[in-house]
């Protein structure tokens, strides 16, 4: 049961997986995204973290997919144009080097994968109060630098993604921008906020 | 019976060389950025799978941080694909090659 479980979830997210980086369409290729994210989330329950297959699904797939596709959305992106610069080459080379990385990479976790029959689960590898305790003791500093880290990635987020108000740096259009204007606009920056 | 851990290992490699093809050959700078999630979450998996071979929780709580760590770098490079887009006009990596030589 677990074997046809973990066979079923794993062929399709290779499969979707194909799909997200071979499909000239980024909508499409977002969206079958979210069903890879899906499948690795039963796989993290087969594996014993159903705290962390929930994370998947609420984070990944509920905000951080969303957010590519609203991204999506407002560039108004379309499909890749295959007319200019298509390197046939490129992508051979690609493809041939992932394939040996592929080999190399499982073959190496294959041979040091440990004994073949796991421990059976524990409640205590599955209970979320023993994790939530790990992480707000063992883990406390990194729990709330990465709080830090959110709140600084939000602002910057912010800062980069706004329109340009009035007065203050406006994008070079053509030719290199005078250094005067430049210090001012950068100065205009900081007040127009 | 149970599942042997190595697959789930295999199973992060295939998926990670996947990701990996994906941010070589695409122009799309979006797609490249999922390609590149794609790879974080193998690597996630096959951090839970060596979690579950050694019993150790703290592997969970590893991948809580990557996660979140994931969500501040979408969030950024996200910003940044607008920033370039309202100047260039397209996220096509091979036209954005202002600093290329």
């Amino acid at each position: 049961m677990e074997v046809a479980i973990f066979v079923l979830f794993a062929a399709l997210s290779v499969g979707f997986a194909i799909v997200v980086v071979a499909h000239p369409h980024p909508v499409k290729s977002t969206m079958s995204m979210v069903v890879v994210l899906f499948c690795l989330a039963v796989l993290f329950v087969l594996l014993g973290a159903p705290f962390v297959a929930a994370l998947q699904v609420l984070v990944y797939t509920g905000a951080i997919l969303v957010l590519f596709l609203f991204v999506l959305m407002l560039l108004n992106i379309g499909r890749e144009r295959a007319a200019h610069a298509t390197q046939p080459a490129q992508r051979w080379v690609a493809l041939i080097g992932a394939a040996f990385f592929a080999g190399f990479l499982g073959m190496l976790l294959w041979r040091t994968h440990g004994p073949d029959t796991l421990d059976a689960l524990t409640p205590d590898y599955l209970s979320i109060h023993r994790l939530s305790w790990e992480l707000f003791t063992t883990w406390l500093l990194p729990f709330e630098l990465v709080g830090l880290l959110l709140l600084v990635a939000v602002v910057a987020a912010y800062a980069m993604a706004r329109a340009p108000q009035p007065g203050e740096m406006t994008p070079p259009q053509a030719g290199a921008l005078p250094a005067a204007a430049a210090a001012e606009g950068a100065e205009g920056g900081g007040d127009a906020a | 019976m149970t599942v042997p851990i190595a697959w789930y290992m295999v199973l992060a490699a295939v998926l990670f060389s996947i990701g990996t093809v994906g941010a070589l050959t695409r122009r799309n700078g979006i797609t490249i950025f999922l390609s590149i999630e794609l790879m974080l979450n193998a690597v996630n998996l096959l951090i839970l799978s060596y979690a579950r071979l050694l019993g150790d929780q703290a592997g969970q709580v590893i991948v809580f941080f990557v996660l979140a760590v994931a969500a501040a770098e979408a969030a950024i490079g996200l910003a940044l694909f607008i920033a370039v887009y309202r100047l260039r006009r397209t996220i096509d990596v091979n036209r954005l090659n202002l600093l290329r030589w």
